[in-house]
């Protein structure tokens, strides 16, 4: 092989490897935005943050509200729920994590750190089940109190969540989350 | 356009000459519809046809139905109603294209069960065999997104639950969801994207299924016996063969009569029989309905995506030696994806090497056995998720996957296949000779 013809392959690996390599860009350049136009569009992105009046909520009762497409479960809780909570060991949790979005990634689940406020009467989490999304049922399941209150049942896989919104049985791997929340005066709370 | 020897297509006139010169086209449609078709093949052959039948009306009433409908969460629930009220027509036309969903997965499981069955997935038909799961997958994408559009409860809680389950993927889960969903969770951008897709899809299957037929009609047909025509010469070939045109067509169409005769009673007077009522009730984000079930046709694999919770050993197992990054969810998810991987992979993972379950013994009972656990999956998915059932799902799932994974590449092994005739023609002349007698299976007399 003389060395002109090896020039002359270089040459060529050089505009194959060049037309290539654009041919590539340029594909992914029109691929992507036909696929970044199924992400969330700005009006969805813009509705992140809402405000509730919990003022009308006695205790042990339940609020539902949509945020974000989803349903957030604000619930003022009686002394009984609390207490029946407080009650667990920290090794009888399948998730042993706090999942509050207020709180740092580590925290442990326990009553405190899911409440929202100090007396732990405010429990704000979000109503999906942490399984594949069914909206659980309150006052239902394993885990509610023998007279009936607090605690959540999933009906889709049969999912039990305690009274302090912690996945105590079924498929269910994690927690109900609890959303970025805060009281901005004593009958509004802030979510998002 | 088969390796099997026939007659090809002569343009005899002089316009026929002049076209096939520039577009082989009637040539090309002579050769696919006068194929050599084996002269044995029983009734589970028709099931094929019954499928693009299927295609064709589900299209067709499919594309009548969107000049009523409107995608919109707000408008689409009743603009179904208004389909079902108003529309000249509309509320047949609908029952039709809901039905005829139901109708595509009967045949659809038969075809498989079929395919299993008579070992039409092994050498050299994979191929055909892998285009045919892929559009069983798109069956299932278009048939799932199209119950999402009436917008009622069990559209909105289904989806929900379905596309929860890319979320349940490591990592990537989320981003993945929400760019699925156009949200974060199930709204407008999710019904009109799926809109989009439902009415895509089936063009997909229908170059699909035209691959299909190109893949089996360069291997040949399958039959009852797995053996092969013989291919040496065009007499031989001829005494294993008859043309599909006119005897299966014929045969064929026979089946469709009688099957679209149950079917059409079926919409005419049990119209909601398949359906489930909560469907008839608006979607609504903020309740879901206490017993989220899907369609019957989904209902097996949903069972095994619910057998696999966080209390079984063998997700612990996995949840524990990958560090938790396989959760019971994540499990559930794999199990019900790989239940049917496990039936792509079936021609590499069947050892035998006999082809039909008619010259094997044992694979037999285990075959029946899969029929059944197949029908029991499909109960308990409707089942609610509690004791007995959950157990009853975890065995009936533990079986799905040793049929494929430990039954079919261990029964090669150990059993012994019974002789197998050595022409399609001996085999079929065997049942002739016993025609008459009580010993004819009525579904192994071939068209004639
Ligand atoms: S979605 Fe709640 S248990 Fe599956």
């Amino acid at each position: 092989m003389s060395h002109a013809e090896d020039h002359d392959d270089n040459r060529r690996d050089f505009l194959y490897y060049a037309a290539a390599g654009t041919a590539a860009v340029a594909t992914g350049a029109a691929v992507w935005p036909l696929v970044h136009q199924m992400n969330p569009s700005a009006d969805v992105r813009a509705l992140s943050t809402i405000r509730v009046d919990v003022s009308g909520l006695s205790e042990g009762s339940q609020l539902t509200v949509k945020w974000l497409g989803k349903p957030v479960f604000i619930r003022r809780r009686t002394a009984e729920e609390i207490e029946a909570a407080n009650g667990v060991e920290m090794s009888e949790l399948i998730d042993p994590l706090a999942r509050n979005a207020n709180l740092q990634d580590g925290a442990d689940a326990t009553d405190a750190n899911r409440a929202l406020d100090e007396t732990g009467e405010w429990l704000v989490q979000m109503g999906v089940c942490t399984h594949l999304g069914c909206v659980p049922i309150a006052n239902a399941g394993d885990y509610a109190l023998d007279s009936g209150q607090g605690g959540w049942f999933c009906p889709c896989h049969g999912s039990h969540y305690d009274t302090a919104g912690r996945i105590r049985k079924g498929p269910a791997p994690e927690n109900l989350p609890v959303p970025p929340a805060e009281f901005i005066d004593d009958a509004t709370i802030l979510l998002g | 356009m088969s390796g099997i020897p026939h007659d090809h297509y002569e343009p005899k006139s002089g316009g026929e000459k002049w076209l096939h010169k520039r577009l082989p086209i009637v040539g090309l449609l002579y050769d696919t519809i006068m194929i050599p078709t084996p002269k044995n093949l029983n009734w589970m052959w028709i099931w094929g046809i019954v499928l693009t039948f299927c295609l064709v009306l589900q299209i067709i009433t499919g594309i009548v139905l969107v000049m009523h409908y409107t995608p919109d969460t707000n408008l689409a629930f009743a603009s179904v109603e208004h389909i079902m009220r108003n529309v000249n027509g509309g509320h047949f036309i609908r029952y039709l294209h809901m039905n005829g969903a139901s109708l595509f997965f009967i045949a659809v499981y038969a075809h498989i069960f079929r395919s299993l069955y008579y070992g039409s997935y092994k050498a050299p038909r994979e191929v055909t065999w892998i285009i045919g799961i892929l559009i069983y997958l798109l069956m299932m994408g278009t048939a799932f997104m199209g119950y999402v559009l009436p917008w009622g409860q069990m559209s909105f809680w289904g989806a929900t639950v379905i596309t929860g389950l890319f979320g349940a993927i490591p990592f990537i889960g989320e981003p993945i969801q929400t760019w699925l969903l156009g949200g974060p969770a199930v709204d407008n951008a999710t019904l009109t994207r799926f809109f989009s897709l439902h009415y895509l899809f089936p063009f997909i299957i229908a170059g699909l299924t035209m691959v299909h037929i190109w893949a089996f009609h360069t291997t040949g047909n399958n039959n009852p016996t797995g053996v092969e025509v013989r291919r040496t010469s065009k007499a031989e070939a001829e005494k294993d063969t008859v043309p599909f045109w006119p005897y299966y067509v014929i045969k064929d169409l026979f089946a469709l009569a009688v099957i679209f005769a149950v079917f059409f009673a079926i919409v005419g007077f049990m119209p909601n029989y398949l359906g489930h009522p909560d469907n008839y009730i608006e979607a609504n984000p903020l309740a879901t309905p206490a017993h989220i079930v899907p369609e019957w046709y989904f209902l097996p694999f949903y069972a095994i995506l619910r057998a696999f919770t966080s209390e079984v050993w063998i997700v612990q197992f996995f949840s524990f030696i990958t560090g938790g990054i396989i959760d019971a969810k994540f499990f559930g998810v794999l199990a019900m994806f790989g239940a049917i991987a496990v039936m792509a992979l079936a021609p590499w993972l069947d050892t035998s090497s006999v082809r039909s379950a008619r010259y094997r013994p044992q694979l037999k009972w285990w075959f029946w056995l899969l029929v059944i656990d197949f029908f029991a999956l499909m109960w308990l998915g409707a089942m609610p998720a509690e004791e007995p059932y959950a157990t009853f799902s975890l065995i009936a799932s533990a079986y799905w996957f040793a049929y494929f994974l430990v039954i079919l590449p261990l029964l090669g092994v150990i059993e012994k296949p019974l002789p197998v005739p050595a022409t399609i023609e001996e085999d079929f002349e065997a049942h002739k000779s016993a025609t008459g007698g009580t010993k004819t299976l009525p579904d192994a007399t071939p068209a004639e």
